[in-house]
C-alpha cells in the first residue's frame, strides 16, 4: 500500500526488542515534536530574563533586556511551524481554534500562544521601542521611515507623560508575562505530564522540569547571542552584564539540576512496576543522549565550570572562553532533555515488555533537515528584527531609552 | 486603569483601535463559517451516519440459512457453532449476486491445519493433529465432512484433542502409562467432551496402587504413603504427566 | 456617543451573542432509519480459555474495516503468552499467519500458556477522548467511541494517551484510527466481524440494555477481569480469566 511508510516500518521492525503492541512500531512524535518543546523553552526563558531587569530591577542586565525581547519574539514566531509541519491534517489546524475541546491540554495551544503573543509580547516591545521608532522615524528616509511609523501606529506623542504612561505599562505586562510565560511552556509540560498511560511522562514534576529547564535554555541562548553579536558590533562586551547573566544560570542549573535529580531518586525509590523497563531504556536506548549528553556535558559539567568560577578568580579572557563553552553545551543538554522526555517516551511499550526504535529521516517533513532548518530560522527572523528594531544604542543620533 | 479612563494616552488609543478591528474581524469570520465548522453536534452526527453507512462485507450466518438450509441444518458436530464465513471468506456480495460472485470453498490442507495443528498454546480439549504424520498430503475433507466432522474412526486415543498433555507424557516418566491407567473415559466423553467428562483419582492411595511401599511395580520409585507428603494429594506437588520434573 | 461607549457596548453584544449560542447548543443523537442509540449500550466479553490463536478474527477486521494489511495497523490483535518454569514470560503477537510452534522455546518449560485477543476496551472514561484537542472522537450514546476523519487533525495526542496501544494513525488518511465494534453491523443487528467469525466463541458480543445477552450471563459464570484497571478507564472489553501476567 503506502510504500515509503511502510518499508520504513519493516526496517524497525528488525530493532525491536522483547514485545511491544502492534500498533506501537511506529513512533509517532518525531523530532518536529523535540524542535516544538525546545523553541517554547527558549521563549519563556528569554522572557523571565528579560523579565529581571523590569520587575527586580536587576540593572546589570539592561543592556541585554531589548535583546532578550527580540529573541523570545523571534522564536516565538516560529513555535507554531513544528507542529504544523508535524500534523497529519494541517489544513485543519484551525479547528483547534474553532472547536476547541476544553478537557485537552494541547487545545490550550491555540488561546495560550495567542494570549502570550498578542497581549504579552508584541504589547511589551511596543510600549518599549515607541518612543524610539518615532524619534528614528523623523530621521529617516523611505521605507525605514514608512515601516517605523507602521510599527508605531502612526502614533506621534513623545512627550514626557506619554512615555511615563509606556514605562508604567511595560512594567505591568511584564509582571503578568511571568506567570504566562510560566504558562506558555508550563502547559507543555502538562500535556507530557497528564498522561497516565505513559510512566515515563506521567508525574506532576514533568511541567515544573520543563520550565526550569526552559529557563536555562532561555538564559544560556541570551549568553550566547550576546557574546557572538555584540564582537560583530565591535563593541566590548560588558562583564558586569555577563557574570550577572552566568549567575542567573548559575541558580537556574541548579534548581533544575535538583528537580531532575529528584524525580530520578523518587522513581528509583518508589520502584514502580514500570521501573524495569525504564531502567532498560535509559542503559540501553537511551544511553547516550541521557547519560552522557543531558547529564555529563549538559549539566554536570557547566555546573562545574560555573562553580569553579565562582570560587576561583579567573580573569575576563578565560570567563569569555568557559562561559562560551557552557552555553554551548547546555543548549545541546537541554535539546537532548526534550528529545529523552518526547523520543524515550515511545521507544519502551506500554505492555512493560519491549523496546522500539526511532529511525530519523533525513530529509522530508519530519526530517533533520527540516529541524535544523526550523531552529536556524528564528535566527535569521532575528537578524532581520535587528535591523529594523535596533536593541543597542543605534548608530543613529538619537537618545536610548534607559530607566 | 481608572485614572486614564477621563482622558486616554493617544497610543493606547490607536492600540485598541488595532484590537478592536482585529477582534472583530475574528467574530465576522466566525459568523461568515458555515455551520458544519462550528457546531459540534452535527460533526457527530454526520460521523453517526457516515460510520453507520460502511459497506458490510460479513453477511452474518443468519443470512446463509435463507437458501443453504441444508448445511445449516445438517451442520452438526464439533462444527456446528462456527460461522459459515469463518471458512468460507467474507460473502455480503455473494448474497447481493449469488450467480456471479461466489465464496471460497477451501479445500487445501493449510487451511484446516491453520486452526487444528499442534501448538501449545491452544487450550486442552481442543482437537489438534500433527500436521506432518497426520495422513499426509491428503485433503482433510476427504475423511472430515466439514459441516460435520466426525471423525472417520472414533480417535482411540485421547491424544487427538489432547495433544499437549501427550506430548508432555511422551517425554516423561509415565511414558509407558497409558491414559487409561488412571483416567476413565466413558464412550460419551468422546461424543460430548465438555458434558461427560473423564474420570481423575480422587485419592493417595491410587498413586500407592504403584508407588506405595508394598507396591507391584518393580520400576516405580516406592514411598511410604503414611509420612511423605503430609496432608497432600500426589498430584498437588507432581505433576502426573510429567513427574520428574518436578 | 462616544467611542468608548460605543466599542462597551459592541463588545458587550458581541459576547452575550456567542455565550448564548453555547448555551442552546446540544448533542444530538443518531437515528439513522430506525435505530435509536438510547436503547443499547454495547460490550464485549472475551474468554480467554477458548481462543485458539487462529487470528481470524484479525483477518475478518481487516477485510470488514479496510484496514490496511501490513502488520503494523491493527483494529484487533491476538497476543500469545508463554510462561515458562523459571518464570520468564515470552509475549508476542499473532499476525495471523499459520501459526506454528514457537521453535525456540522447549515444550518441556511451559508452565502455562494461552493467547490474549486484544482491541479498544472502548472505555466508559476514555484517555483518548479527554485529551483530543478538537473534539474528533467521542463516546456514542450507545457506548462505542468513534472517531471523526473529516475532524481529525493527525496531532496523534489519543494514540499516545491509550494505554492499551489501540490506536494507530491510518497510513492514507493520516488521522486516528482505531476498533469501532463495527459500528455500522452492531446499528443493523449484526454482529462484530471479529465475534462472527471466531470458531471457539472466544468473543462474546453483548448490549447492557437488552433483557437478554450472551454478555450478561458471560458476566454471572465468570470472574471478569479488565485491563489495566489501575488507570480508571473503565474497559467494557471484560476478560474470563485474564492471567496476571497479562499486561
Amino acid at each position: 500500500m503506502n510504500n515509503p511508510i511502510t518499508e520504513k516500518l519493516y526496517e524497525l521492525l528488525k530493532q525491536v526488542g522483547g514485545y511491544i503492541y502492534p500498533n506501537e512500531i511506529e513512533i509517532h512524535w518525531s523530532i518536529l515534536v523535540v524542535v516544538y518543546p525546545y523553541i517554547t523553552g527558549l521563549v519563556a526563558g528569554a522572557f523571565i530574563l528579560a523579565s529581571l531587569v523590569k520587575v527586580f530591577n536587576i540593572q546589570e542586565v539592561q543592556s541585554v533586556y531589548r535583546l532578550s525581547l527580540l529573541t523570545a519574539l523571534s522564536f516565538l514566531l516560529v513555535a507554531p511551524l513544528p507542529l504544523l509541519l508535524h500534523l497529519g491534517h494541517p489544513d485543519r489546524s484551525f479547528e483547534i481554534f474553532l472547536n476547541p475541546n476544553f478537557s485537552s491540554a494541547m487545545a490550550m495551544f491555540g488561546f495560550v500562544y495567542a494570549w502570550y503573543l498578542m497581549v504579552v509580547l508584541l504589547l511589551e516591545i511596543w510600549f518599549t521601542y515607541r518612543r524610539d521608532i518615532i524619534l528614528w522615524a523623523k530621521n529617516e528616509r523611505f521605507p525605514m521611515r514608512l515601516i517605523h511609523r507602521t510599527l508605531a501606529l502612526f502614533s506621534t506623542d513623545v512627550s514626557e507623560k506619554a512615555v511615563r504612561f509606556d514605562k508604567k505599562v511595560v512594567k505591568g505586562i511584564t509582571i503578568i508575562g511571568i506567570p504566562s510565560a510560566f504558562l506558555l511552556h508550563g502547559y507543555v509540560g502538562f500535556i507530557f505530564g497528564s498522561i497516565k498511560a505513559n510512566p515515563w511522562w506521567s508525574s506532576v514534576l514533568m511541567p515544573i522540569v520543563f520550565l526550569f529547564s526552559a529557563i536555562v535554555s532561555g538564559i544560556a541562548l541570551v549568553i550566547l547571542l550576546y557574546m557572538i553579536i555584540t564582537p560583530f558590533r565591535k563593541e566590548p562586551i560588558d562583564m558586569k552584564c555577563l557574570d550577572k547573566m552566568a549567575s542567573y544560570l548559575f541558580y537556574a542549573v541548579i534548581v533544575d539540576f535538583s528537580l531532575e535529580l529528584l524525580d530520578f531518586i523518587h522513581r528509583l525509590y518508589q520502584s514502580e512496576e514500570s521501573i524495569k523497563i525504564l531502567s532498560e531504556l535509559v542503559m540501553s536506548k537511551l544511553f547516550v543522549s541521557l547519560g552522557i549528553i543531558q547529564v555529563l556535558l549538559g549539566m554536570l559539567l557547566p555546573l562545574g565550570v560555573m562553580i569553579a568560577i565562582k570560587l576561583f578568580r579567573f580573569d575576563d579572557e578565560l570567563r569569555k572562553l568557559l562561559y562560551f563553552v557552557s552555553v554551548i553545551l547546555i543548549q545541546l543538554g537541554i535539546f537532548a532533555t526534550r528529545w529523552n522526555v518526547v523520543i524515550g517516551g515511545q521507544m519502551f511499550s506500554k505492555s512493560f515488555r519491549g523496546l522500539t526504535a526511532y529511525k530519523m529521516e533525513l530529509t522530508g517533513f519530519e526530517g533533520l533537515f527540516m529541524s535544523l532548518f526550523l531552529l536556524v530560522l528564528p535566527l535569521i527572523i532575528l537578524a532581520i528584527m535587528i535591523k529594523i528594531l535596533p536593541p543597542w544604542e543605534p548608530e543613529k543620533n538619537v537618545e536610548y531609552l534607559t530607566d | 486603569m481608572m485614572k486614564f479612563l477621563p482622558h486616554l494616552p493617544e497610543q493606547l488609543v490607536r492600540l485598541l483601535v488595532v484590537f478592536g478591528v482585529l477582534v472583530a474581524g475574528m467574530f465576522f469570520v466566525r459568523s461568515m463559517l458555515p455551520p458544519e465548522l462550528k457546531d459540534t453536534s452535527i460533526h457527530i452526527q454526520s460521523t453517526l451516519d457516515r460510520e453507520a453507512a460502511r459497506p458490510v462485507h460479513y453477511a452474518g450466518s443468519e443470512a446463509c440459512a435463507d437458501c443453504h438450509e441444508e448445511y445449516t441444518i445438517k451442520k452438526g458436530g464439533y462444527h456446528k457453532n462456527l460461522s459459515c464465513e469463518t471458512c468460507h471468506g467474507a460473502a455480503k456480495e455473494h448474497t447481493e449476486n449469488p450467480a456471479e460472485v461466489k465464496p471460497n470453498v477451501p479445500r487445501l490442507r493449510e487451511f484446516c491445519v491453520r486452526c487444528h495443528t499442534f501448538d501449545p498454546s491452544r487450550p486442552t480439549g481442543f482437537p489438534q493433529i500433527n500436521p506432518v504424520v497426520h495422513n499426509p498430503l491428503k485433503p482433510c475433507a476427504s475423511c472430515h465432512n466439514p459441516h460435520d466432522p466426525k471423525p472417520p474412526t472414533v480417535p482411540q486415543e485421547c491424544q487427538a484433542c489432547h495433544a499437549e498433555i501427550a506430548r508432555m507424557k511422551a517425554v516423561s516418566r509415565h511414558v509407558l502409562l497409558d491414559c487409561t491407567t488412571c483416567h476413565n473415559a466413558p464412550n460419551g466423553h468422546k461424543i460430548s467432551p465438555r458434558v461427560v467428562k473423564a474420570s481423575i483419582p480422587t485419592d493417595r492411595d491410587f498413586c500407592g496402587k504403584c508407588h506405595g511401599s508394598g507396591a507391584q511395580m518393580k520400576e516405580a520409585p516406592k514411598i511410604d504413603l503414611t509420612s511423605h507428603g503430609e496432608k497432600y494429594l500426589c498430584w498437588q506437588c507432581h505433576y502426573p504427566h510429567q513427574p520428574g520434573l518436578d | 456617543m462616544n467611542r468608548r461607549k460605543f466599542s462597551g457596548k459592541f463588545f458587550t453584544l458581541l459576547f452575550t451573542t456567542t455565550f448564548v449560542g453555547k448555551l442552546l447548543h446540544r448533542r444530538a443523537s443518531a437515528d439513522t432509519k430506525g435505530y435509536d442509540p438510547s436503547k443499547h449500550y454495547y460490550g464485549m466479553g472475551i474468554q480467554i480459555d477458548k481462543c485458539i490463536g487462529c487470528g481470524r478474527c484479525v483477518e475478518a477486521c481487516k477485510e470488514e474495516n479496510g484496514v490496511p494489511k501490513e502488520p503494523f495497523f491493527f483494529r484487533t490483535w491476538v497476543e500469545r503468552y508463554i510462561i515458562k518454569r523459571n518464570g520468564e514470560v515470552n509475549v508476542r503477537s499473532i499476525d495471523g499467519r499459520i501459526s506454528g510452534r514457537d521453535r525456540e522455546i522447549e515444550e518441556t518449560e511451559i508452565l502455562r500458556s494461552f493467547f490474549v485477543p486484544k482491541l479498544c476496551n472502548q472505555c466508559d472514561n476514555p484517555p483518548c477522548v479527554q485529551v483530543c484537542p478538537v473534539g474528533a472522537t467521542f463516546k456514542t450514546e450507545d457506548g462505542v467511541i468513534l472517531v471523526d476523519e473529516d475532524r481529525c487533525i493527525g496531532c496523534r495526542y489519543c494514540i499516545q494517551a491509550c494505554p492499551y496501544g489501540a490506536r494507530y494513525l491510518h497510513p492514507e488518511k493520516q488521522t486516528a484510527d482505531k476498533c469501532t465494534f463495527c459500528y455500522h453491523r452492531i446499528t443493523k443487528g449484526l454482529l462484530p466481524a471479529c465475534v462472527e467469525v471466531c470458531p471457539t466463541q472466544a468473543r462474546i458480543f453483548g448490549d447492557s440494555k437488552s433483557p437478554a445477552s450472551p454478555l450478561t450471563r458471560f458476566k454471572r459464570m465468570n470472574k471478569i477481569h479488565v485491563l489495566k484497571p489501575s488507570l480508571n478507564t473503565d474497559p467494557k472489553v471484560l476478560y474470563s480469566e485474564l492471567d496476571g501476567e497479562v499486561r
